[in-house]
């Protein structure tokens, strides 16, 4: 275990992060008790919100701390009373709530083609709800949510957006947006598992999804994950003071690919010409399942991964490349790179050396296959 | 920032410290190791998935379940919620029947989660209580009818502590082919308790109410005969489906620790709280002679004492101690004013249960806490009273 590059499926919590939760843990009230124990927690939360409400211009009111993204994008599209739309490419989280949810198709960048969103807006015969991501998570491209939120509005209708992988790695605002939802993550910006943010505008409430007690301003019931809290907020603190330094890592990033375009030039930099997150690339090496390329850089030691990490334990094709309209095959054969917070040069070099090699024994192998076939 | 040194913590059933031993399990996954437990492909997702395992078979083990039963949540809210919505929607979906039978003692969120259900068109049975807090199984039986999907009964009481017979529910309920659910939140680690032998077939588990932190609890899922769900949060399709999102790994590792050690440890530890509670009566009543008990004394874990003092207001009392921090009733629902709905469900009138408070005992409370907390207790109650009936006592 040397190289990790699968920040977007869990990026290591920051240290401060770690310490926020340490002290957090050994603070044993409940927010909701009326005693100095209680009380000390309280504040321990308010600070957090405030840290989380800061790194994504919102105002602490906006802020319901969820169990993480999941939890967020589901209370978000669940209780809508009214037609839904994804896009094509939103993660499983988003797409998997609503059965009755209408796709939005992307371009072959992997952007909303905001086109179809106007005509299915038009089409919508009571004010609909849409939900696109900020970035995704395979391919790190970003979709244009202004222009959404804008053709949304026009129609009525409200705006979600899950930001998941994108708060932390880049500016996100949710009052400049103008989204009337957004979803947060802790552990993807350097906080721990197990919280994260359904952060809602002022005058407006989702239909909780856990119900009984309370909390969040009787939006969310159950006691709070204080420590997680804690630690969501010293992390927020310190992703936003490390903005820049995050959007420095495309320069890795764009290296890195420069030296697999170079070694193997039938590559495919999946989103390439979109404009992308910093840390992300998803490269396609036609010929070789994601599977097997995964597979031969972890003998290697290095950490990819085939898609989101949810599903990575499945064989399905990439739905997000599917979308961008390619064929299984090739929906088959891309791994996701993914740098963070603690990625360094030499952590590309290792990979850059390891896949080479992977590589350039692809054609024997394919060859070998069908020899044998 | 931590309360004063000499401030006494008798409010274990809101919430308990970290043990030390959970802690140490818990905290090298926030910094030396890390990983996505879903991402099996790398050795950093292998590896956290395997802490996964162990903790999923630690936990497991305390009931009796087997480690594939169990699917961690974010808290016994969450697994409330997925319990009761979960089965309810699943049996009205395929057509099964609708109707629920709870009781009138159980937890905010248990009866929050059948209103909810009752909006989607099931039927709600609520059964109350004798004065001792106990469920009648016999009443239960007679409120189920042949649409009755769910019976869900909580294990022990967040206020008043009392255990509700769940053996005889089990029975009666899988006679009949109906589901048990029981919020064990209260009562795991802390009472023996065994799904097979008492046919529970869905219970929920709280992390931070037996020694692990805020925010990860457990839902036991019966496999066989199978209780079925409707997952609340879908996605990624972890926990069998049954709950998507990434699992927390140190929060999950540390519920697991957290079952290992309250499992090795519950006999002692209940006599030991046992001794406590009942010198903390003992030295209530040598002062107030009139001091009563709510709930039943018999079936009841040894951590709890929910006491009254006639003509008292207890919030005033609770004020009054800065020292000792004990409750009015559950956390959830602690700053709202209304007197406790379980204390009215016993038959208390509202003067009663307005004078009534929870004192909850825990692995870490001494017997010299409970003695100087007796005695603070004691004196603001004579001090409402402006120590007349104090006086009396002696």
């Amino acid at each position: 275990m040397d190289t990790y590059l699968d920040h977007n499926a869990t990026t290591p919590v920051r240290p401060e992060a770690a310490d926020a939760v340490a002290r957090a843990l050994t603070q044993h009230g409940n927010a909701s008790s009326v005693h100095r124990f209680g009380r000390l927690v309280r504040h321990t939360l308010d600070e957090a919100r405030e840290s989380v409400a800061s790194l994504v211009g919102a105002s602490p009111a906006n802020i319901v701390f969820t169990s993480g993204g999941t939890e967020a994008n589901n209370q978000a599209l669940r209780g809508f009373d009214g037609p839904v739309l994804v896009s094509a490419v939103e993660h499983d989280s988003v797409l998997g709530v609503r059965a009755d949810a209408r796709i939005v198709d992307v371009d072959a960048d992997g952007v909303l083609s905001l086109e179809h969103l106007h005509e299915m807006l038009a089409r919508c015969e009571e004010p609909a709800l849409v939900s696109v991501m900020r970035a995704n998570n395979e391919t790190g491209v970003m979709q244009p949510i202004g222009d959404v939120v804008r053709l949304a509005h026009e129609h009525g209708a409200l705006v979600h957006c899950d930001a998941v992988q994108a708060a932390g790695k880049i500016d996100v605002s949710f009052a400049q947006l103008g989204v009337d939802m957004m979803s947060l993550s802790a552990h993807k910006l350097g906080g721990p598992q197990g919280v994260g943010a359904l952060i809602v505008r002022d005058g407006f409430d989702p239909e909780p999804l856990l119900r009984g007690g309370g909390q969040e301003r009787r939006r969310r019931a159950g006691t709070e994950n204080v420590a997680g809290i804690a630690g969501f907020g010293a992390a927020a603190r310190i992703a936003q003071d490390n903005l820049d330094l995050f959007a420095g890592l495309n320069g890795l990033r764009d290296d890195m690919e420069t030296l697999l375009r170079a070694a193997i030039p039938d590559i495919v930099i999946h989103g390439a010409d979109g404009e992308r997150l910093p840390n992300t690339s998803c490269i396609g090496l036609p010929g070789m399942t994601a599977e097997i390329q995964v597979m031969q850089l972890d003998l290697a030691g290095v950490a990819v991964s085939s898609g989101s990490a949810c599903s990575s334990g499945k064989v399905a094709p990439s739905h997000v490349l599917r979308a961008m309209g390619h064929d299984d095959a090739a929906a088959q054969s891309a791994i996701r790179v993914s740098l963070g917070w603690s990625s360094v040069a030499q952590d590309v070099d290792h990979f850059v050396d390891a896949w080479t090699a992977m590589a350039q024994r692809r054609s024997p192998n394919v060859d070998a296959r069908r020899s044998v076939a | 920032m931590s309360p004063a040194p000499t401030a006494i913590y008798l409010d274990h059933q809101a919430t308990t410290p970290v043990d030390p031993r959970v802690l140490d399990a818990m905290l090298p996954w926030f910094s030396e190791t890390f990983g996505n437990a879903h991402s099996e492909q790398h050795a950093w997702g292998r590896q956290a998935a395997e802490a996964v395992d162990v903790a999923r078979e630690q936990v497991a083990a305390l009931i009796g379940a087997s480690a594939r039963e169990i699917v961690f949540t974010s808290g016994a809210t969450e697994s409330n919620n997925l319990a009761i919505k979960g089965a309810v929607r699943f049996a009205m979906r395929h057509g099964r029947g609708n109707h629920i039978v709870t009781v009138a003692t159980e937890h905010k969120c248990v009866l929050e989660s059948c209103a909810a259900m009752a909006d989607e068109g099931a039927e709600v049975t609520i059964v109350g209580v004798g004065p001792d807090g106990l469920v009648d199984p016999e009443l239960v039986a007679a409120a189920m009818t042949d649409s009755t999907v769910l019976v869900s009964v909580m294990a022990v009481n967040n206020e008043i502590g009392v255990i509700q017979p769940l053996a005889e529910l089990g029975a009666l309920c899988r006679a009949r082919g109906v589901l048990l659910h029981t919020d064990a939140a209260q009562a795991t680690g802390k009472v023996a308790l065994d799904v097979d032998a008492m046919q529970i077939d869905l219970l929920s588990i709280s992390g931070h109410k037996m020694y692990a932190p805020k925010g990860i609890g457990a839902l036991y899922t019966r496999r066989r005969p199978r209780a079925r769900l409707l997952a609340e949060i879908s996605g990624g399709g972890q926990e069998r489906g049954n709950r998507s999102g990434t699992l927390p790994v140190p929060l999950v590792v540390a519920l697991g620790e957290a079952a290992e050690v309250a499992g090795s440890e519950m006999s002692a530890e209940g006599t030991r709280l046992a001794g406590l509670r009942a010198a903390m009566l003992d030295n209530l009543r040598a002062s107030h002679a009139d001091v009563f008990v709510n709930g039943s004394v018999d079936q009841r874990v040894p951590g709890n004492l929910n006491v009254g003092f006639p003509g008292v207001d207890a919030e005033a009392l609770m004020a009054a101690m800065e020292s000792v921090a004990i409750s009015t009733g559950s956390a959830c629902t602690s700053a709202s004013v209304e007197p406790s709905y379980v204390l009215r469900a016993l038959g208390l009138e509202d003067p009663e249960a307005g004078a009534s408070i929870r004192i909850g005992f825990g692995r870490f409370t001494t017997e010299t806490e409970v003695d100087i907390a007796a005695k603070l207790i004691a004196a603001a109650v004579g001090a409402q009273r402006g120590d007349s009936s104090a006086r009396a006592a002696e």
